[in-house]
Order: C-alpha cells, then sequence, then structure tokens
C-alpha cells in the first residue's frame, strides 16, 4: 500500500484491515493522533484526510483514500497554523491528551466555514475533552476565524 | 506476609506512635533529610544544588517538579517557585519530572487527614497537622492527590531556588574576590556593579555546586515576586498543540513489543478455562501469558502491534468464575441500603445532642431527605498503558503515574527484585483525576516485560478494558435530617452516610493489607467540616462491605458528599420559607466563615442572583469547602422546553493565595465540567458480578455543545493555601440539582439526574 501523509510518500506492508490509527501510530511511528477509545467516539485519533475531518481508529488503512495530514503536518515550518497559535494564546490545552484531534477537527471548520457561529461550532467539535477545556476551545476557534480572516 | 506489606504495616504503626503523642523520636527522623536522588544519576559537568536544581556546563538550568504533570499544570507552578527564588525567568529552564525518591515525599497531601475542620485553628488541630506532617515523610509519599501539590512544595521548592542562588552568588563572589552582598542578580546573570563584569550561572556552576548550602534563607516577599502570582504560559505547551510525544503512550523503544491485557471482568475471581487457540492465530499476536497481581486476575497478550494485541485479546475464550460480591446493581444497593440503616462505623465531628434536639422539635418541622450516587469510572482520556523492560534482573518502566514509588515497590514485589532495580521514568499524563495513582497498569506492564527475554513491551489497555477495571467512585445513600425552629433556624442536622471504604480497598490491593486504623475521614468529607452554624449536629459514616474496587476520583468524598449536603441545605431552606443565598448566610455566623460568606455574596453578585428570570429558568446555589479551597457556584438552567438546558455557571473560589492566577481558574473550569458530567447519563452499573459499560457511547462526559459558560473569580480572604485541581468539582451538581428545582419544582436526590429529567 502507499500512503500520502503530511505530503511524504510511505510504503506500508500491514494488514489492510489494520485501523490507519494504528498503522500511523505504531508502523509509521507519527504519534500526534491519540488513542482514546477505537470505536470513533472520542475524536482523540482525528486525521484529515483531503481535508476532510476522519476518526483514523475506525478507518481501515487499507481504504485510506486520499492525502493524510495529521497533528504534525499542519504547521509551515517553524511557523505554527493559526489554529494552533490561538490554542497556545488561550492556554487551552490542559492534559492536552484530545488537543491533536480537537485542533484538527477546528482547522477543517475553519476551512469549510470561515466564520462560524456558536452553532456552526456545536456542531463541528464533537470531540471529546475530559479537562472541560471546551469554553477555551471555543475562544480560541474564533480567535483563530479573525487571524485567518485577517491574513486572506 | 509481603516485604513491600511489611513497610507499610511498620510506617502505619509510626503514624499510631507519632499520633498517639510519642513525637521525640519523629522529630529526630523527621529532620534528617532524604539523599538526594540528582546525585547518583548526575551526567559528567552537572552541577547539582539541591533535589530541584540542577545546572549544566553548557548553561541549561534544570528544574525538578516531582509531581505528576495530568493537565492541572503543576509543573509549570512548581518550577515557578524555584524560579522566582534563583532568579532565573520561565523560559530559561527545562523541568523534568525527575526520579523516584524519598526526598520528594509530599507531606501536604495527608495533612488534613486529622478529623479537624480546615479552618479549626486550635491547639488540638495545629498538633494533629505537625503530626500529620512528620507522619507524611515516613510515608515517604511521592504522591500526587489530594489537590495539594503546591501547598507542598510552597515553602521548600522556593528554599531550593534561594539556596541554589545564594551559592551561585558566593562562587562568583569568590572568583572575583569581592564580598557576595555587593553582587547583583537578574534573569541567572551575576553582575558586580563595581566594575560592570557579568558571570553567567552556567560560569560559576560547578565551583557553587561544592559550597556549603546557606543554613539560613530568607525568602522574597511577596510584593517582590515576578513570576509568582502572575499568570504563566505553560512550560509544556508548545508540545500539546503540536502532536509533541509526551504520554505514556508515546514511548517508543527500539526492539519493542506490544501488548494488551484482558483481565477478568469480575473483580476478586480467576478464569476457570481459557481456550487461546483461536487468539493465538491472529497475525501478529506471539504469546499469551497468564497474569496474577493483587490487583487482578487475567492475560496478557505480546504482539507485533497494538491492533494486533487488541484482536488477539478479543479472539481469547475465557470462562471466568463468579464474582465475590452481588452479581447486580439492584442487590449492590440493597447492601448499601442494609448499611445505612445499620449501626455506624464511626462518628466523627460532631456536637450538642442532635438526638434530644429532634425529639424536641415538632414534626412539622423536621425536614428528611435521602440522596443516592452510583459507582463512576475516570475515563481519563488516555487509557491505562505502561511501558516495561526486565532485562539483566532490573525492570525499566516508563509510565504516566501519580505515585511512581509506589509503582517501583510493587513492580519490585511482583518480580521479585530489589526496589533499587527498578528504574520509573515519569511521562505526562493524558488525564489522572485520581486513577493514575493505581498501580494495576505499571504490575500489568512488569508481568509481562518478564515474558519476553528482555525486550521492551508497551502494554495498552482497550477503552473497554479500562472502563471496566477502574478504581470507581464509590456508590454511596445518605439520610439528612433537620429541625428548623419556629422562626426558621436550624437548630439541628442529622447525617448518616453510607458507602464503600476507599482505604479498605486500596490497601488490599495496593499492599495486601488491611485498611490503617481510625477512622476514614473521606467516607464523610463534603458533609463534615462545612462552615455552617448550627448547634447540634452528628456525622456517622456507614461501611457498606462491597468487594468492588473503589478509588480516589477527583474530590473522592467530597464529590458525593458536597452534592447531598447543598442539595439538602437547599430543602431546608425551602422548608424555612428563606432564600437558599439568605439562610446560607444565615446560617455562617462563625468568625472563620468569612471566607464562604465573601465567596457566596460574590458569586451571587455575579450571577444577579434574585433577579427576574423569564419562566422556565432558574438558578441553583451552593457551596463547598473542599481541599482548603471555598468555592461557591451559581448554575443556570433554561427547562422552557421540558429538557434541561445548562446554561451558565458562576464561579467565585477562595484559596487564600494564588500562585498562577489563569491556571487557577482553569482548574475550576475543569473542575465544574468534571462535576456537571455526572449529572448526564454517568453511571457504572453491574450484571451478572460485570460491569455493564465499556466505553464513550454508554459513559460519556459533556461535550461541546452541553458544555455552558463559565465565568470564574477568585477572592483572597482565606488565612491559608489551598488546593486548585479538585475544589471546583463538588458544588456543581448540587449548584445544577437546585436550579432544576428552582426552574420546574421538581427535587432530583439521586444521580445522575438524567434519569429523571432530560438533558439536551
Amino acid at each position: 500500500m502507499q500512503l500520502t501523509i503530511n505530503g511524504i510518500r510511505y510504503d506500508l506492508n500491514s494488514d489492510p484491515e489494520m485501523p490507519l490509527l494504528w498503522a500511523l501510530r505504531d508502523i509509521l511511528d507519527i504519534k500526534g493522533p491519540k488513542f482514546g477509545c477505537g470505536v470513533g467516539e472520542c475524536g482523540a485519533c482525528t486525521v484529515l484526510i483531503d481535508g476532510e475531518p476522519i476518526r483514523s481508529c475506525i478507518l481501515p488503512v487499507g481504504d485510506v483514500e486520499g492525502a493524510v495530514t495529521t497533528i504534525e503536518g499542519i504547521a509551515n515550518g517553524e511557523n505554527l497554523h493559526a489554529v494552533q497559535a490561538a490554542w497556545l494564546e488561550h492556554q487551552v490545552p490542559q492534559c492536552g491528551y484530545c488537543q491533536s484531534g480537537q485542533i484538527l477537527a477546528a482547522v477543517a471548520l475553519l476551512n469549510t466555514i470561515p466564520d462560524p457561529t456558536d452553532v456552526d461550532i456545536d456542531e463541528a467539535m464533537t470531540n471529546l475533552c475530559r479537562c472541560g477545556t471546551y469554553p477555551k476551545i471555543r475562544a480560541a476557534i474564533k480567535d483563530a476565524a479573525k487571524m485567518l480572516g485577517d491574513k486572506s | 506476609m509481603s516485604r513491600l506489606g511489611t513497610i507499610t504495616r511498620r510506617s502505619f504503626m509510626g503514624l499510631g506512635v507519632a499520633a498517639a503523642g510519642g513525637l521525640a523520636v519523629g522529630y529526630y527522623m523527621y529532620r534528617k533529610p532524604y539523599a538526594n536522588p540528582l546525585l547518583a544519576m548526575a551526567s559528567e559537568g552537572d552541577a547539582v544544588f539541591n533535589p530541584y536544581v540542577k545546572i549544566a556546563q553548557d548553561n541549561v538550568i534544570t528544574i525538578i517538579a516531582p509531581r505528576a504533570e495530568m493537565g492541572q499544570g503543576v509543573h509549570t507552578t512548581l518550577a515557578a517557585l524555584v524560579a522566582e527564588e534563583l532568579d532565573v525567568s520561565l523560559d530559561q529552564i527545562k523541568v523534568e519530572h525527575g526520579p523516584p525518591a524519598k526526598a520528594y515525599f509530599n507531606a501536604a497531601m495527608i495533612v488534613e487527614g486529622g478529623p479537624h475542620p480546615f479552618f479549626d485553628e486550635s491547639f488540638i488541630a495545629e498538633v494533629t497537622r505537625g503530626t500529620m506532617n512528620v507522619v507524611g515523610k515516613f510515608l515517604a509519599m511521592q504522591m500526587t492527590g489530594g489537590s495539594s501539590a503546591t501547598i507542598d512544595a510552597y515553602v521548600k521548592m522556593r528554599e531550593a531556588g534561594a539556596a541554589a542562588r545564594m551559592v551561585l552568588i558566593e562562587a562568583a563572589a569568590i572568583q572575583w574576590g569581592v564580598d557576595a552582598a555587593s553582587l547583583s542578580v537578574s534573569a541567572g546573570i551575576i553582575t558586580n556593579p563595581a566594575d560592570g563584569e557579568t558571570l553567567t550561572y552556567g560560569d560559576v556552576a560547578q565551583a557553587a555546586a561544592v559550597l556549603e548550602p546557606p543554613t539560613k534563607i530568607s525568602l522574597r516577599p511577596r510584593a517582590e515576586w515576578k513570576i509568582l502570582g502572575r499568570s504563566q504560559p505553560r512550560v509544556e505547551g508548545f508540545e500539546k498543540v503540536t502532536g509533541g510525544r509526551i504520554f505514556g503512550i508515546d514511548v517508543q523503544l527500539p526492539d519493542m513489543l506490544y501488548g494488551t491485557v484482558k483481565m477478568s471482568p469480575r473483580f476478586g475471581a480467576r478464569a476457570i478455562s481459557v481456550d487461546t487457540s483461536a487468539a493465538l492465530e491472529v497475525n501478529g499476536v506471539l504469546d499469551i501469558v497468564p497474569v496474577e497481581t493483587t490487583t487482578g486476575s487475567g492475560f496478557g497478550i505480546i504482539a507485533e502491534n497494538t491492533w494486533a494485541a487488541f484482536q488477539g485479546a478479543e479472539a481469547l475464550e475465557i470462562v471466568w468464575g463468579e464474582a465475590p460480591y452481588p452479581a447486580n446493581t439492584d442487590d449492590i444497593r440493597a447492601v448499601l441500603d442494609k448499611a445505612l440503616n445499620a449501626k455506624p462505623d464511626f462518628e466523627m465531628g460532631g456536637k450538642g445532642n442532635v438526638e434530644k434536639e429532634l425529639a424536641n422539635t415538632q414534626p412539622g418541622n423536621i425536614v428528611e431527605a435521602v440522596y443516592e450516587v452510583p459507582y463512576l469510572a475516570h475515563a481519563t482520556m488516555e487509557p491505562m498503558n505502561a511501558t516495561a523492560q526486565l532485562k539483566d534482573g532490573k525492570l525499566e518502566l516508563w509510565l504516566g503515574t501519580q505515585g511512581p514509588r509506589i509503582a517501583q515497590g510493587a513492580c519490585a514485589q511482583l518480580l521479585g527484585i530489589e526496589i533499587e532495580d527498578v528504574t520509573v521514568n515519569t511521562t505526562r499524563m493524558g488525564g489522572g483525576f485520581g486513577r493514575r495513582g493505581e498501580i494495576d497498569f505499571s504490575l500489568y506492564a512488569a508481568a509481562l516485560a518478564a515474558k519476553t527475554d528482555g525486550r521492551p513491551i508497551k502494554v495498552t489497555w482497550t477503552r473497554e478494558e479500562d472502563t471496566q477495571h477502574d478504581t470507581y467512585r464509590p456508590i454511596a445513600k445518605s439520610r439528612f435530617k433537620a429541625g428548623i425552629s419556629e422562626t426558621g433556624e436550624m437548630t439541628a442536622m442529622d447525617v448518616d452516610i453510607a458507602t464503600a471504604s476507599i482505604m479498605t480497598s486500596l490497601m488490599a490491593r495496593t499492599y495486601s493489607s488491611g485498611p490503617p486504623p481510625g477512622p476514614e475521614k473521606i467516607m464523610l468529607e463534603g458533609a463534615l467540616g462545612q462552615p455552617l452554624t448550627v448547634p447540634n449536629v452528628r456525622f456517622r459514616a456507614h461501611k457498606a462491605d462491597l468487594q468492588i474496587p473503589v478509588g480516589f476520583w477527583r474530590s473522592v468524598g467530597n464529590s458525593y458528599n458536597g452534592f447531598f449536603h447543598e442539595c439538602f441545605l437547599d430543602e431546608v431552606s425551602e422548608h424555612a420559607g428563606k432564600d437558599p443565598l439568605a439562610f446560607r448566610l444565615s446560617m455562617m455566623n462563625d468568625d472563620e466563615h468569612h471566607p464562604a460568606r465573601e465567596a457566596l455574596k460574590k458569586v451571587a453578585a455575579m450571577a444577579n442572583w434574585g433577579g427576574n428570570l423569564p419562566a422556565g429558568k432558574g438558578q441553583g446555589i451552593a457551596h463547598t469547602l473542599s481541599f482548603g479551597t471555598w468555592v461557591a457556584q451559581v448554575v443556570q438552567v433554561d427547562v422552557s422546553d421540558d429538557t434541561v438546558k445548562i446554561e451558565k455557571v458562576w464561579c467565585v473560589a477562595d484559596a487564600g493565595l494564588v500562585l498562577d492566577p489563569e491556571n487557577f481558574k482553569a482548574q475550576m473550569m475543569s473542575g465544574i465540567v468534571f462535576g456537571l458530567s455526572q449529572a448526564l447519563d454517568q453511571e457504572i452499573t453491574f450484571s451478572d458480578g460485570e460491569v455493564e459499560q465499556s466505553n464513550f457511547y454508554d459513559f460519556d462526559a459533556m461535550r461541546m455543545h452541553q458544555c455552558p459558560e463559565i465565568e470564574v473569580e477568585l477572592l483572597e480572604n482565606s488565612p491559608r493555601m489551598g488546593g486548585a485541581g479538585e475544589p471546583g468539582t463538588p458544588p456543581s451538581t448540587p449548584a445544577l440539582a437546585n436550579a432544576i428545582f428552582a426552574a420546574t419544582g421538581q427535587r432530583i436526590r439521586t444521580m445522575p439526574l438524567s434519569h429523571s429529567i432530560d438533558f439536551a
């Protein structure tokens, strides 16, 4: 199998039934996507495939079509993505375990809806956070939207 | 008796002697400092000043923050304590957790273990606290819990920074041949104002580290603080927005194997038979091995990757033995009921004569209510996991643990090796909430490492295994009874609480021993020790004997007693015909209750308490003093379409002294969401001796669309420093239940509230 992850082509020789998450973590040593539930319920494993947020713990690696982006791939070299910058500015992460997935879900949201309302955020941000950082996630998304809007 | 068990029993005997007043021996031992663990592991060129500070030749300054970073920001605040006195900024330093060591004991964690309320400053209370401090050092518990890390570190880590700064300056003075007092220091650079010459800490570190440490250290007054008291960016913030490999589950070692466990779903039971053939056929599964430990019995799956291990676990066919406790929730609840109605196990902290007062009260002026809460799982985002390697008789562990020394001892005992032959590398943690103080995930990794011929193995639990093998927040049931005078004052309060003993459960699985002697205060905390002026009160605890593992869950006993107590005060205020806020304020008449009164008044002002709300909306109020922090909250709900929408939470917290205001507020917010999540369908139930819930689809927590706006303000009226991680949780649930009553007239006395009313 061939996979494109964060712009790099990989040849993969694993069981095609293995979920993308475990192929990333155990075979390719890309540790940003986290294991939380294994059933697509929590979103800690979120990656982008052609820009769409996908829960990689329930997607067989053999079924992947399109370019995969993980949290490791959204910054531009040393420059953090606006969503990451906003996350730092608002000190969103507490334990931080779910935040790779939250950040990617937010990136995908802002790609489709550049200026999301609270309802848009409620609908798009379905990832679980046990530290309860939701109010800060909401504020950071709104700030990132502003940053991205100012740039374009 | 096991070696570990013997040590523990002796330690607890020490507790008995010290508590009985035998302080002479205690103080001698107490003043003898523990060895500095950094000396043994220093690299070439490292200058080690004390257990908290080392400076490398290349001027890299490392501060050891020996507590679990599980989201509460403790690495940042502990590092700030040292940095403040060392006179360096937080971006100049590296923060490490450091090794497990006696030098990093946490005395503050059990200082409040005695029978006196937090605000009791009587001689007896102070003596008890002093004794507890000594005991903490004997036990040498390097534990993160009880919202105690900052309180414990407040003096000793600032002293560590100051002591290092003083010898660094002295070394510079010797090099220049000038008086140390004439030198100035800022941001790690020592300046001689006479000639403008400068030296960095790295320049003089080697010479300074061999100087005699100062015996007299004066700490900077608060007015001169540059770092403490101000909000700081988290030291690990960047890693947490870039997918940094910082968690136990991210550990990657050369030649590493992967594994998981399938432990008996009935606690205390073992396999009767097992068929491993299908599991061994799974592509990538290498071996299936039995696992026998004090925390559980079952099987380990050794594989080439985690996915194969998970599939192997699923393919195991096992017949398990029967559970040594009632097999379903109804029968478990019957045991709880029986305990509540049986003779109490102990009584604590009462005064006056409750029975007499209630006998003299008109029946119409007596309020009685029964409350109940279920078992709850911790459900940390990062499932339990640990990596272990056993090579040449030595074990190395990589894991996120709240108790590295306990994990170290337990693994040594399991493998029959010396404690010195166990190295523990503590990683950052994807949530803890009390769960990661347990030893089970360390033991299972050690057990599997014994079967891999020296190769390291990372053992990751499935979410199902994690949910079904937790050390649960115990089930609890209470009866509250109050007498009200003709003028509406509460004259008596009688409290009976039935729950399972956490200490009995914890000691059995951790040390194969019985519980420590004496009453288990945590069974009553949150009802006991609250700021309330009632002439006749009685608190009685009833232990329900259930062999289901229970443990520390964010705010522990306060998580249910806070709910019971504050819901009950709301009910009493209703019977007394008073506003819930005014009623509480009228019952807080002692001088020591000042922080509670101020917190309640401020939160009421923020929420515009008593203002006109549209039909269908309601506000509820609650206050709980826990872990030394006074927290008042108002919750506002909208039930206008028959489902509860939690709109907003206002919170005022008083911890006496707050070292990082933004982080402290974030901890309150986190505690509130954690608390409110309980109301939304959270419960662990049993059928056929097994936990019925298995994953986030049947044990969920609050999500973005359910999360209210949260506004937090801080006060500093409390005379002593309190904790941050847990105190936000207890008042959230009663404030919610009281808000639902205000909006609907419906009193809900059983958790989860969602059994009685729908939530948005």
